[in-house]
């Protein structure tokens, strides 16, 4: 087992990467990590904004509007009975489906920002691509 | 890498064997009541077979190891773990309630389709991730990490009121899990309600006790197996039958233009409006006597003492003076009583009065005020399930067992999978059972019911889950004389479609592991939040890991125990609050849990004051409009039904958080790392 088990585990600094040979490397090696985790998260939070709101839009519309949408019809369903019994569901699956793989692209790019060699966070990460 | 795809290729086949040997037994079940084995010996060998199965499986997970104990070693691999949550989140209420819901409610009970799917997108995207790369074990522990201060700065005010609201929250709904439990296993093998009930505890118990989230982990994919064969043959069966198409998700879009025109006949065919006529007659007499009060119920009594007198001066039937002696006990007692009694009575008549909603039709109403309070509330309720799943402790608590983040996040969506695999096909089951009851058994003779409608009609006397009566006696069964209880939908659908007696044992098999899987999680969050957090964390944090896992394995029993006390006293009000849990969970924790990722000002008063007030507005509400917690209809605002008090309780609890952390000292630096911590890639 290498879970930390107890209290709990101080946040690590960028500064426990591996001993470099001089300072202004480690210093310079630092920055690079905390620039491509800034970025790293710039991306994921856009991503999850952009999916809220599609997650939100879809379940409004397919409310709000429904007795408008009764009027259309999809293989035999009423639109809005559609959307709410499958529609809206399979978008949210989508949605689930779309975060899992995009915030795994992220992951990538950022360990491949870092560059060979990279800290112990890069690795982890890129070790666990298939 | 290597030893985890070996690994998943181990589990996979295991649980291959499994479903292969499930499908044997089947199979076997199917001969040996082709041979003639009686009906109850079914029952017996399901309920049996499934729940020593489950003990199995807990016995050869057992361990007293605490990663194991508390989050499976964190090795589940991401498909395992998606149909463990999936079994995890379905529920006895999915399983058997749902689909009659539909049936009843139509349009409106989409509301719980979507609330209950669309959740799980903020699960995945703004809680899940964050909490594996915590990677602790409990909720109560993320939100004292983040929101560090009290005494020493460990959050222990923070940890404590999360536990708090962990325990209010999965009390209530545990409860009815075991109540479930205790109603299918009596209605199917006949043993006593409170003897079914200690039956489904012993199984939970062998499993949890013994081996904690590992133990639940693999009984959870096995239970999501059975739940998955047991709800999808029979609705297949049915969609074959009606819709020559075997994929009920796709077929049923054929039958609902049936439906309608079905249905359309049925609001205007006559002998249904003299059906009607006559319990809007009723309704009236009612009306009558209760504007009468109180001479009216003086003189309903002197009737009946009247009656009892003539009984018993003309030596009529012991069995007529037990009828009349029966009636003048259930006589009201008092003016009082009698007002409340009859107004119920009077609504009741009223509603069986009312012409059937069209099925699809979104929002009816008579006017376009009411149908818009009808699509607020639906918008509501979808929005408190969606805020409130995110937000459940033994839902949110499975995403600590995965191996990395990135496994997590694919696990939840290998979860809304699994669970849309089942519930899909829920609106599907109630369209396709509304036709055949609407085509098959409406308009049939009274002389020839369907066995099926007999048998569910006299296994529960007193709460009939299906109750026939010829009203205007014309022989010939009308839909307004049909009043269905939501629940018999699913038990009944294999003999509705006319299937052999064995996919009934299944159906039950299914709803006793959806019930068994959620106490098993249920009752695995209430007791790890006792232990870890109360005990470990805030009482003793010296003690051993050894004694922390006895302690929590003993807490276990202890909240099991009184669950299944609890569910044994058939608690009306408890069970009519479970979907208040929901509301609840939201307003309380998901707050401090989304904005603790993503908004780094917040700090700890600011939760605590979040926390609180979110409870207290959620509570307030309940309060004021809940008839059962002596609220009454009147105190609503906006016309939303109490049981979507989160849509007040959520915005309430996220701007208290985030006025008082505004007004107060922003968080330190540490507080700040841990942040950049939880948010960094691996």
């Amino acid at each position: 087992m290498t879970m930390p088990t107890d209290p709990i585990p101080l946040p690590l600094p960028a500064s426990s990467a591996p001993v470099l040979d001089d300072a202004g490397a480690a210093a310079q090696r630092q920055l690079a990590v905390l620039g491509a985790r800034s970025r790293h998260w710039q991306r994921t939070r856009r991503l999850s904004f952009v999916l809220l709101a599609l997650w939100l839009a879809a379940t409004f519309c397919s409310v709000f509007f429904a007795r408008e949408l009764a009027a259309l019809s999809l293989f035999g369903w009423p639109l809005s009975f559609y959307l709410a019994a499958q529609g809206t569901a399979l978008v949210y699956l989508a949605i689930v489906g779309a975060y899992a793989a995009g915030v795994h692209h992220f992951d990538r790019r950022y360990a491949r920002e870092l560059g060979p060699g990279a800290a112990h966070e890069g690795k982890t990460a890129r070790g666990e691509t298939p | 890498m290597i030893a985890a795809r070996a690994r998943f290729a181990r589990l996979s086949r295991h649980y291959l064997y499994f479903t292969g040997c499930f499908g044997a037994f089947l199979l076997a079940l199917a001969i040996l009541e082709k041979q003639g084995m009686p009906r109850v010996w079914i029952g017996y060998l399901f309920m049996f077979a499934t729940i020593v199965l489950y003990a199995a499986i807990g016995v050869f997970s057992r361990t007293s190891n605490v990663s194991e104990y508390y989050v499976a070693g964190r090795r589940v691999p991401a498909l395992f773990n998606g149909m463990a949550t999936a079994a995890d989140w379905i529920s006895a209420a999915s399983f058997i309630s749902l689909a009659g819901g539909l049936y009843l409610r139509g349009f409106d009970g989409l509301a719980y389709i979507m609330g209950w799917t669309g959740g799980y997108c903020l699960v995945a995207l703004l809680i899940a991730p964050y909490l594996r790369k915590f990677a602790q074990y409990t909720i109560p522990d993320f939100l004292a990490a983040r929101y560090a201060g009290g005494a020493g700065g460990r959050g222990t005010p923070v940890r404590l009121m999360a536990v708090g609201a962990t325990i209010i929250v999965s009390f209530t709904y545990v409860v009815a899990q075991i109540y479930a439990v205790g109603l299918i296993a009596s209605r199917f093998t006949g043993v006593d309600f409170s003897v079914g009930i200690f039956l489904g505890l012993a199984s939970i118990l062998v499993c949890s006790f013994l081996g904690g989230m590992r133990a639940i982990t693999w009984t959870q994919v096995a239970q999501y197996i059975i739940i998955l064969v047991a709800f999808l043959i029979p609705t297949m069966w049915l969609s074959a039958k009606h819709a020559d198409n075997p994929l009920p998700h796709v077929a049923y879009g054929a039958v609902l233009p049936k439906l309608a025109a079905r249905e359309a006949q049925l609001a205007s065919d006559p002998k249904e409006l003299a059906v009607r006529a006559i319990f809007t007659q009723r309704a009236d007499a009612y009306a009558q006597r209760i504007k009468a009060l109180p001479a009216s119920w003086e003189a309903g009594r002197l009737d009946i003492l009247r009656e009892l007198d003539a009984v018993r001066r003309r030596a009529g039937s012991l069995i007529d003076i037990r009828a009349t002696e029966r009636r003048l006990a259930a006589y009201p007692k008092t003016a009082d009583e009698a007002a409340r009694l009859w107004a119920d009575l009077q609504a009741a008549n009223l509603a069986r009065a009312l012409p059937p909603e069209p099925h699809a039709t979104p929002f009816p109403g008579p006017d376009r005020e009411q149908s818009d309070s009808r699509r607020n509330n639906f918008l509501a309720l979808v929005f408190c399930l969606m805020l409130g799943t995110a937000a459940l402790p033994h839902i949110l608590m499975r995403s600590y067992t995965t191996p990395s983040v990135r496994e997590t996040r694919v696990s939840v969506f290998w979860t809304l999978f699994f669970i849309l695999l089942v519930y899909l096909s829920i609106p599907a089951l109630a369209v396709m059972v509304k036709y055949d009851i609407y085509t098959q058994l409406v308009g049939s003779e009274f002389s020839h019911l369907p066995n099926w409608v007999s048998y569910w009609a006299s296994v529960d006397k007193q709460n009939p889950l299906i109750a026939i009566a010829d009203i205007n006696r014309d022989g010939i069964v009308q839909l307004a004389e049909i009043a269905i209880d939501g629940d018999v939908l699913v038990l009944a659908t294999p003999e509705i479609g006319g299937l052999p007696y064995v996919i009934s044992g299944l159906v039950a098999a299914g709803g006793l592991a959806a019930a068994l899987s959620t106490a098993d999680g249920l009752l695995l969050a209430i007791s790890n939040a006792l232990s870890h957090d109360v005990y470990y964390k805030v009482v003793d944090p010296a003690a051993s890991t050894q004694k922390r896992v006895t302690i929590s394995k003993l807490l276990l029993l202890a909240v099991a125990f009184s669950a299944a006390y609890v569910a044994s006293q058939k608690p009306a009000d408890i069970l009519s609050l479970v979907g208040a849990a929901f509301s609840l969970a939201g307003s309380t924790l998901f707050p401090a849990l989304v904005l603790g990722v993503f908004w780094k000002r917040a700090n700890h008063i600011g939760a605590l004051a979040g926390m609180v007030s979110g409870f207290a507005v959620c509570t307030y509400y309940m309060l004021h409009t809940h008839p059962i917690l002596g609220g009454s209809a009147a105190g609503q605002w906006f016309h939303i039904a109490p049981i979507s008090a989160g849509v007040f309780g959520v915005p309430a609890g996220m701007a208290v958080l985030v006025a008082v952390s505004l007004l107060t000292r922003a968080p330190d630096a540490l507080s700040n790392s841990f942040i950049d911590h939880i948010r960094a890639p691996e």
